[in-house]
Parts: structure tokens; C-alpha cells; sequence
């Protein structure tokens, strides 16, 4: 692998930038694996890293129907944070944000990870007490949260001039998370997809996988592809919201329902947030990118849905929430809107599991899976490579629904 | 924007609904039937890519808890097998 640093800018700029090799090759796809992951995501793309860095494991295909960092990886609002609720899920983000800290030295690629801290804004004393209790719970596992006073918020976000006291929900109060942080999604996948090529691993853009084979013992055979079937006695699925799609191709049910959720931005101001402020009694959330714009995202469609659009009620509740806490935003041109296919468990908590059919592995159920990327990989591969769940994910596993020993987790701010 | 057709109300406006999921398959007696059978039915619902038949309620309307079919690619409400739930 090529490493990119100021000696090697500078060797290239004076042969024009003509010299840079591609940062992953173009392998043609073979007929067999040792392990294939479908869906060249975040998730999946971070499973074939550590497959190879972690467990050795170089023969591996990421197999991707549309394009490389096309997917969910760029239908989310790149918020990094570990202000969850469970003592079972607060490690497992704890882990994931220190490996995103550490991901721009690691893959040698700048994500352009910033650390810019969220805020919570609470208007109901219901929501009140879930954030002190997640407060303490948090202090347990080695996440930080406290809670700020009404002049340092509006002091922290200027902007935030709404929510007084004759408001219909007023703020009553404000949590700060300084952990959480914003990078580039790009930067992520094209990161990890480089740095498996260097490992060994191949990526493969634009081959869906149509169907998945089971042999004649029962166990995963391979894949079936327009570009012919690929053999491999262990599949890894990290579709996201088509997880079923494809597991029900072998007969097997997964507790998973798929839902669109969607975001938004405006055109680019000036520096105004350097905050991520959610408001999980109005609805909404919002940080602002680098360029400016400011990104919102509200709650999910009602009802499953496989349309990557905003549905108009939906749009026009998280903008009417947004203006009910920063009124000077009415101002503000809209410019586009993406939604991403997430499925959701019972619980709403992550599955990440070797199923009922041997040697086919699933990771699903992320909802709001971004933050997720970097340790999911690592505890996957780690499954995979062992046959044995990570410490970190023990609890996630298809075994707990069998005795509904569900993991209730209400860590996301939009699924309510 | 949906325009769910309400038995009572006529046409109205998705604002005026709550979604209820999915239609699951009958309920089955758990004194009855196995864990694995009560558990898998309490867990599983319907995730097709295509016509799925649905739970709304007109909560701000008359209060009727009504089924449609819907096509989760495109959110429109479609014929389906039986309306009436």
C-alpha cells in the first residue's frame, strides 16, 4: 500500500499527480472463498479488515450491489457518540468511538474525525430522568455525560432561541456528551476498503447478490450472482435494511422489519454549531457539516418501507420542530434529502449472529449503525474467525429472543 | 402523503392515522402451542419487499383500528387478499 504523507504529496506533485497508484485493485471475481461478505458498508467493510488484520483471514470477497460508500455508509447523519442506556450496549460504543479516534492513523486515510460533542436538549421531566439515569449508568462503563445549565446551553448554541419559558415545551435542562463527534463517510469506507486491498481482500462493485445456496448438509454453500455462483463455507450478510430479503432466499426468519429513515440539509451558512444538538422531546437533530450546511434528521416513516425518500408528513413534522427551537432557521433553503433502509428487532437493538443455517452470519438491527462501524467489524470478525460471539456483543446474539430476553434500548434518539 | 380510506370517514389524511405494523398470522393459544412456536409468533412479523397488509388506526378521526395493503417500495395503498380486519 501506497501511504500517503507529505513526502509522498510532494513526490507526486512533481510528476503532476500522474504517478498515484489506484488505492485498491480490480480482481476478477473467483468462483470460491474463504469467507464472502455481502454488502460493501460500513459494517461489512469493517468485518473483511478485521477478518484479515485481527484473525489472518486474507481470502475474502466483499461482494457490494451498487457502488463502494453508495449505500447506507452515505444515508446518515456521521454522528460518532456512546450515549446509550444498557450496560450491555454502552461498551460496545465506548469501544467503537476510541476505534474512530483512532481510525485516521490506522487505515493511514484522514476521516476527518471531530470531536465536537453533543448536546441533548430536554423538554419533558420525563425525558429528564431517562437522561440522569443514563447519566449514571454511563459513569459505570467510561462514557461522559453531564448535565449543563440553561445560560451554558444558550451560551454553547447561539441559535437555539426558542424553547422559553411560555414555549409549549420549554427546555428544562441540557446534556453534554464530548465524545460524540462528526467525520467523513467517504473517508471511511474508502479507508477500510484500501486497506483491505493491501491485506489481500477484494472488493466488488455492482455484482448483487441474487440468492444465497445452501448445501445438501445444511450448511452455507455460497452465493449466487449475476457474474456466476461463488463458493464459500462462511457468508457474512451486512445488508442492512434487506437482511431478510436475502436470508429468506435459505428459509430462514429473521425478527427484523425494515424501515426508511430519512435527513436532510439546508444551503451553507457561516459557522453557527459546532455542536450536535439533538431535542429528543421535539424530534429532531441536527449538526453542521464542514461546508456549512446543516444536516437534520427527524423520526423514521410509519411503517416498513424500502423508498429511500422523505415522505412529506414526515418532513414536514421535523421541520416544524426544528423552527419551534431555532425560529431564525424559517430563513434557510432546504437542498436535498436522502433516506437509508435500516431494519429493526423487537427491541430495537442489534442482531450479530451465526444463524440457524451453519457458516451464514448476520449483522442487522443497527439502527442508527454509523457510530456502530468500527467495533461491529471487530466483533463480527471476530465470530466469524472464533465461531464465538465477542465479549462485547454476547448479549446481541439471535439466542436472547428465544427466551425474549430482549435488550430494550432507547439510545436513539428517533426510534420512539 | 397517504389518503387511507377510512370505512366511516371516507378519504382522509395519513396525519390523521397511527400505524399499527403489520398484520401478524392469528394469534395462537399459548397454553397451547410450544415456547419456540409463542416466542417465534410474538417476534416475527411480515417484511416483504412489496404489498404488505397493515394495522392503522384513525386516532385523530373516528378511533376505527382499519387493515390496507401498502407496497413498502412505494407507499402506495394497493389491492390486497382481504380489507377488512
Amino acid at each position: 500500500m501506497q501511504r500517503y504523507s507529505l513526502a509522498n504529496l510532494l513526490r507526486h506533485a512533481l510528476n503532476r499527480h500522474t504517478t498515484w497508484a489506484p488505492a485498491w485493485r480490480r480482481p476478477p471475481l473467483k468462483d470460491r472463498y474463504q469467507v464472502i461478505v455481502i454488502g460493501a458498508g460500513g459494517h461489512g467493510l469493517a468485518t473483511a479488515y478485521y477478518l484479515a488484520k485481527e484473525h489472518g483471514i486474507r481470502d475474502v470477497a466483499v461482494l457490494e450491489s451498487g457502488w463502494l460508500g453508495g449505500g447506507n455508509i452515505a444515508r446518515n447523519t456521521i454522528t460518532i457518540r456512546s450515549n446509550y442506556m444498557r450496560d450491555a450496549s454502552i461498551p460496545f460504543y465506548v469501544k467503537s468511538v476510541a476505534l474512530y479516534e483512532a481510525m485516521t492513523r490506522e487505515l493511514n486515510f484522514n476521516t476527518m474525525h471531530t470531536r465536537r460533542g453533543m448536546i441533548d436538549v430536554i423538554q419533558s421531566w420525563g425525558m429528564m430522568r431517562d437522561r440522569r439515569r443514563r447519566q449514571h449508568i454511563m459513569d459505570l462503563h467510561g462514557a461522559t455525560y453531564r448535565q449543563l445549565t440553561l445560560p451554558d446551553l444558550r451560551r454553547r448554541v447561539p441559535a437555539l432561541t426558542g424553547g422559553g419559558a411560555d414555549a409549549r415545551l420549554p427546555i428544562l435542562g441540557a446534556f453534554l456528551h464530548p465524545e460524540a463527534a462528526t467525520n467523513r463517510h467517504d473517508a471511511v469506507a474508502w479507508g477500510y476498503a484500501r486497506a483491505i486491498d493491501a491485506m489481500g481482500g477484494e472488493i466488488h462493485q455492482r455484482p448483487p447478490v441474487t440468492q444465497l445456496l445452501r448445501g445438501a448438509d445444511g450448511r452455507i454453500a455460497g452465493v449466487e450472482t449475476p457474474r456466476g455462483t461463488v463458493r464459500a463455507p462462511k457468508v457474512v450478510v451486512a445488508v442492512s435494511g434487506h437482511t431478510t430479503s436475502l436470508t429468506e432466499t435459505v428459509g430462514l426468519r429473521l425478527p427484523l422489519r425494515s424501515m426508511n429513515l430519512t435527513a436532510f440539509v439546508s444551503e451553507p451558512v457561516r459557522p453557527l454549531i459546532d455542536v450536535i444538538v439533538n431535542c429528543p422531546d421535539a424530534g429532531v437533530y441536527l449538526s453542521q457539516s464542514d461546508k456549512g450546511e446543516l444536516v437534520i434528521g427527524g423520526p423514521p416513516d410509519p411503517g416498513q418501507s424500502y423508498r429511500r425518500d422523505i415522505k412529506q408528513g414526515v418532513f414536514e413534522e421535523t421541520v416544524a420542530a426544528l423552527l419551534s427551537l431555532f425560529p431564525a432557521f424559517k430563513r434557510l433553503k432546504l437542498l436535498r434529502q436522502w433516506g437509508g433502509h435500516l431494519d429493526i428487532a423487537p427491541d430495537a437493538s442489534p442482531i450479530q449472529d451465526e444463524t440457524d443455517v451453519p457458516g451464514l452470519f448476520v449483522t442487522a438491527g443497527w439502527w442508527g449503525g454509523y457510530k456502530a462501524i468500527p467495533a461491529g467489524g471487530l466483533t463480527l470478525a471476530h465470530l466469524v474467525a472464533t465461531g464465538q460471539p465477542h465479549p462485547l456483543m454476547e448479549h446481541f446474539t439471535l439466542r436472547r429472543f428465544r427466551h425474549l430476553d430482549y435488550q430494550m434500548e432507547t439510545g436513539t434518539t428517533t426510534a420512539r | 402523503m397517504l389518503l387511507i380510506p377510512c370505512p366511516f370517514c371516507g378519504p382522509r389524511d395519513e396525519s390523521e392515522f397511527i400505524c399499527g405494523g403489520p398484520v401478524r398470522p392469528p394469534r395462537p393459544d399459548p397454553a397451547q402451542t410450544s415456547d419456540a412456536d409463542w416466542t417465534d409468533w410474538l417476534i416475527q412479523a411480515p417484511n416483504p419487499v412489496g404489498p404488505v397488509q397493515e394495522h392503522w388506526w384513525h386516532a385523530r378521526g373516528c378511533g376505527v383500528w382499519l387493515t390496507l395493503w401498502r407496497d413498502t417500495r412505494s407507499h402506495e395503498i394497493v389491492a390486497g387478499a382481504s380489507d377488512d380486519g
